[in-house]
């Protein structure tokens, strides 16, 4: 599939009719406004260009552990290391907000998320991800086996495709399959199933949340050399709603077309929650702000440790100790802080131009690493649309777009009637990331006002005059792309590999962007760091029972 | 004939277009809007229309002489069936078994009279204008037409004016056109006859004014054919589609075209909701009632001396004041909502109980039937829970859960879900003729610490329920034995699936 074309996109949203109009008078007519939104731009830019600030002698502190990135690898080494009675540590976080592509918005009535809002209830091995839960107060212990509760899974109607004129339930298009095409889905369902039951010689699954404990079996890894449509249609499927299905969950989860993104990842999407067949996808945890619940849990534990608006310009390893110099964006003053150890859980690209003397094999590794761009929307409306067909479901989606449709931030609330928000999101599949960010930084408000007000008209014809305001943030490195090659790669792992005192997290380590997989090495970075000065720390993915339904 | 009465005739030409797609339209959005699948009944509009226009062309042929005459009386015709096709096609859904058939063959009509149109007046007009010309200025202006009518229906007519005036309106212009060609079209007719054929076309545009006129209570009997009587009050809030109707017995309410009560037999019905419980705890003083809006449960709440404080929650202001615009209400009702201990909060139920901090005695839940998620979210084991926090703990509750005969799984579903929940759960049921056999359960926290005693004062008011009845409700017939459910949760709302199931194997 081609990469995002605007005009192509512009295109089909003005083929609706309310559209046809809209498009000639639609600024005069425009009863809203809103506000493009980036992360931090400018203090990224700066320190990519070497900006580096001298702190002032009494502007030192000293401390264990400096954690550079408050995402949710960072937060959640902030959690492993109070889990290990740590309290000397800082967290250095760029933004206002912490959270990185988890963080949550605000209006008036209701939060909403700006980036990740749901986490799959975890496997039983993945206990630290239920110990996490289990102190945010979301697991019942009454019957005996510990359950996610219910006000946290997502509330039904969950999802619904708007697809040949109506919306129906679930995802696949029904509305618009043959025969044949339910014939291949059962089919495609048959060959998923086959991988969850894979195990290698060791006995591990082919695809595991975290994919670190998965099986490097040469049998699984093939896979990642080819697309996942060079895999389907290997498999002789041919099936238009099978493709649309699976290219929709690649854009999803990884920003990708089907054409663009590895088997093993596509594979993985569907394999790694569950572990037999047997098993159905397990239910999913949802709040208002999406996963900014646990960006708040998280940075509501560490406290002032936790440190926001500083822009972490220089790490340097200075043998027995690293140096970390920050520049706080709101008084303007340099801090530095010589730690122990120093956690950096940001993306890898930025590695390069954080690290003093960064060695040129890193930088390399590093330049592997390929990141996708996104737009995603927060759409405030003074009361719901009008429903004729299925009725307003958690995750909407649209057949015929590019986007992957809208969440609506009051459903697990349960308010059903009213104001509310729509939080809608864009992946920009170009095939050079590059590319994207360019076109992100180009487009005017305006342009994403009238390109996302058209994709909802064709659900919504009338949703117009109900809008009263629309934000678009613009995600420049929102996500790591799992293209052919690059989570095999030897550079993928290397990166993992701490260097001396500086040691790595971040979910692209794991080639997927996942909330399980950015907690998974922010655990474990932290441990590696507290192993080297104390071995008796417990490795949390070895050492906790298993939780939860198995 | 000169150019400028030519330039008219054009613009017959647009109008007489624009009419012709506005009913081709219109046929296919009742059509989808009645019987759903918007595809089929498009595209088999769509062809239907389009074949009939052939066979209008076809026809046109065999009309020889008297040309001019001819394309009036098609306009007339096409005013009159065209125009009132919605209206007509709206209050035949209601009333026959040959709908299909009957929107068919109107719309085929209409496309053979349309058919007609053009063919006729171009002939008409082949005498004035060379035929490259004539041919291409009447399409043109055709296609024009087209665009006006695709551009205006969506945009204009449809929200503004709705189904049945657009139809009308159409009608009237086409009448117009008729009427207008009269003059025009005059020096190609015979005088003898003119003036009647002028008294027809202004009967037929006054048909059709009246019509529009009378629009809204079209609508009003299309609603009626499908509830049991006359409406006698209709208002659409920002929640529901509320409508009173009357008949001969007595009245009824329908929320989304729902039976909520009919005012015969409703007192069955509230007093199994209301006494059972009531009558569970000794000397009951603060009472919450969960959607019940009418006030009619309220009305059997105020019977107990021992109340001090009665909070109602229902969603709908306008179903809470309803008793204000329908006076027969609020004397069913005796005025209760209006009583000093009486609260009414306008809130949704499931929004509220995280809210409120009193503690009750008696919960009585009047929700209507888990037809949709928000208000199956209402039955969920969540939800129950979160209602157990505002109840004291000897408290009783009472829910309505549909009819346990016919739909036994939606039913047990509720009693299922409030035993998950660690209530001892008393099934009863009680007949409503209106309704059938109709379902409730008794539900407590703790195991009821006395007998159901229906205090001598109450009973004496009551008309369906003694206590020898009242012992009897509890007694479960052989045909409404329990049936094995899940439990209705948020994350699967099982209750709204099972109860679509079973509540469309009686329509």
């Amino acid at each position: 599939m081609a990469a995002l074309d605007r005009r192509a996109l512009l295109k089909a949203a003005l083929a609706t009719s309310s559209g046809l109009v809209a498009g000639g008078c639609q600024r005069a007519q425009r009863s809203f406004n809103g506000e493009l939104l980036s992360p931090s731009l400018g203090a990224g830019h700066q320190i990519r260009d070497g900006f580096v600030p001298q702190p002032d002698l009494e502007n030192w502190e000293e401390t264990e552990v400096a954690i550079v990135g408050g995402g949710i690898a960072g937060l959640s080494a902030a959690w492993r290391l109070q889990n290990a009675g740590i309290k000397r540590f800082q967290l250095l976080e760029l933004e206002r907000v912490s959270g990185g592509t988890s963080r949550a918005g605000e209006t008036s009535f209701c939060r909403h998320p700006w980036g990740a809002h749901y986490v799959p209830v975890p496997g039983a091995d993945n206990a630290p991800l239920w110990q996490l839960f289990d102190e945010m107060g979301v697991v019942n212990h009454a019957a005996g086996v510990p359950e996610i509760m219910e006000d946290v899974l997502c509330r039904e109607p969950q999802e619904r495709v708007f697809a040949g004129g109506h919306w129906t339930e679930g995802l696949y298009p029904r509305a618009i399959a043959t025969e044949e095409d339910l014939a291949q889905r059962i089919s495609f369902q048959d060959q998923i199933a086959k991988w969850i039951d894979w195990r290698d010689r060791d006995g591990r699954r082919a695809f595991s949340i975290p994919t670190a404990l998965a099986s490097d079996d040469p049998e699984v890894l093939t896979l990642d050399r080819i697309t996942m449509s060079e895999w389907m249609q290997t498999q002789g499927w041919d099936s238009k709603p099978l493709f649309w299905l699976v290219d929709y969950c690649c854009r999803d989860d990884f920003g990708l077309s089907v054409d663009q993104t590895s088997a093993w990842a596509g594979l993985f999407y569907f394999c790694a929650r569950r572990e037999s067949s047997a098993q159905e996808a397990p239910p999913v945890l949802t709040w208002p702000e999406g996963n900014g619940r646990i960006v708040q849990f998280l940075a509501d534990a560490a406290g002032p440790q936790l440190r926001s608006n500083r822009a972490v310009t220089a790490v340097k390893d200075q043998q027995d100790h690293v140096q970390v110099i920050s520049f706080d964006t709101k008084t303007k003053i340099a801090h530095g802080l010589r730690a122990r150890r120093v956690v950096l859980a940001t993306p890898q690209f930025l590695a390069p131009y954080l690290i003093s003397d960064c060695p040129t094999e890193r930088k390399t590794d590093a330049s592997e690493f390929q990141y996708g761009s996104w737009i995603v929307a927060n759409i405030q409306l003074t009361d719901r649309p009008a429903e004729l067909s299925y009725p307003l479901s958690w995750d909407n989606v649209f057949h015929n777009s590019r986007s992957l449709g809208y969440v609506v931030a009051t459903h697990q609330s349960g308010i059903d009637h009213g104001p509310t928000v729509l939080t809608w999101y864009l992946p920009l599949c170009n095939d050079v990331p590059a590319d994207a960010r360019h076109r992100l930084l180009q487009l005017s408000w305006d342009h994403w006002a009238e390109l996302i007000v058209g994709d909802l008209q064709q659900g919504h014809p009338h949703i117009q005059s109900l809008i009263s305001r629309i934000d678009v943030m613009r995600w420049g490195h929102a996500m790591i792309q799992p293209r052919p090659g690059f989570v095999s790669s030897a550079a993928r792992k290397r990166a993992a590999v701490p260097l001396d005192r500086i040691h790595f997290a971040g979910t692209d380590l794991s080639g997927v962007a996942l909330m399980e997989e950015a907690f998974y090495h922010g655990i474990r970075a932290t441990e590696e760091a507290l192993l080297a000065e104390d071995n008796s720390v417990p490795r949390f993915y070895e050492a906790l029972p298993r939780r939860g339904q198995g | 004939m000169n150019r400028a009465p030519l330039f008219l005739l054009y613009i017959n030409v647009l109008i007489i277009a624009t009419c012709g797609l506005i009913y081709e339209l219109l046929a296919g959005t009742l059509a989808s809007y009645l019987l759903g699948d918007s595809v089929t009944q498009f595209s088999l509009i769509i062809g239907i229309y389009l074949s009939a226009l052939g066979a209008g062309a076809w026809i046109s042929s065999f009309v020889h002489e008297k040309l001019a005459r001819c394309f009036i009386e098609v306009e007339l015709g096409v005013a009159l069936v065209g125009g009132f096709s919605v209206p007509i096609l709206f209050l035949a859904f209601g009333y026959v078994s040959w709908f299909q058939p009957l929107l068919y063959g109107l719309v085929f009509l209409i496309g053979t009279l349309v058919g007609l149109e053009l063919p006729l007046l171009m002939r008409l007009l082949k005498e004035e204008v060379d035929f490259a010309d004539l041919v291409s200025r009447v399409l043109t202006f055709d296609y024009i037409g087209a665009l006006v009518a695709a551009i205006l229906f969506p945009m204009l007519l449809v929200p503004n004016l709705g189904l049945v005036r657009t139809s009308l309106l159409f009608g009237i212009l086409n009448a117009l056109v008729g009427l207008w060609g009269t003059w025009l079209l005059r020096p190609l007719m015979r005088q003898k006859g003119l003036s009647a054929l002028r008294g027809r076309a202004m009967l037929v545009i006054g048909l059709l004014v009246a019509g529009m006129i009378k629009a809204e209570s079209v609508t009003h009997l299309a609603e009626e054919n499908q509830l049991s009587g006359k409406i006698v009050h209709a208002e659409s809030s920002p929640y529901q589609r509320i409508v009173v109707t009357e008949n001969k017995t007595g009245f009824q309410l329908y929320l989304n075209g729902h039976l909520q009560f009919n005012s015969v037999d409703e007192y069955r019905y509230h007093e199994a909701l209301v006494h059972p419980p009531m009558s569970a705890v000794e000397a009951p003083q603060r009472i919450l009632v969960l959607g019940g809006g009418d006030g009619l449960a309220v009305r059997e709440v105020l019977r107990y001396p021992s109340v001090k404080a009665i909070t109602l929650v229902d969603l709908d202001p306008a179903m809470t004041s309803l008793a204000e615009c329908f006076p027969p209400l609020g004397t069913l009702s005796e005025h209760s909502l209006q009583h000093p201990s009486v609260t009414v909060i306008n809130q949704d139920a499931f929004l509220w109980v995280d809210t409120a901090h009193e503690k009750y005695d008696v919960a009585i839940i009047d929700f209507p039937d888990p037809g949709s998620f928000s208000v199956g979210k209402l039955y969920t084991s969540f939800f129950f829970n979160r209602l157990r926090q505002v109840l004291t703990d000897s408290a009783v509750l009472n829910i309505q859960c549909s009819s346990p005969l016919v739909s036994p799984e939606s039913y047990w579903c509720v009693v299922t879900t409030l035993e998950d929940c660690g209530f001892e759960v008393q099934p009863f049921h009680a007949t409503v003729p209106t309704f059938g056999v109709w379902g409730f359960a008794l539900a407590s926290a703790t195991p009821l610490s006395k007998p159901l005693n229906l205090p001598v004062s109450v009973a004496a008011e009551l008309r369906f329920l003694d206590q020898n009845v009242m012992d009897h409700l509890f007694v479960t017939p052989r045909d409404l034995q329990r049936v094995d459910t899940e439990v209705n949760r948020l994350n699967n709302q099982v209750l709204v699936h099972y109860y679509e199931r079973e509540w469309s194997r009686w329509q």
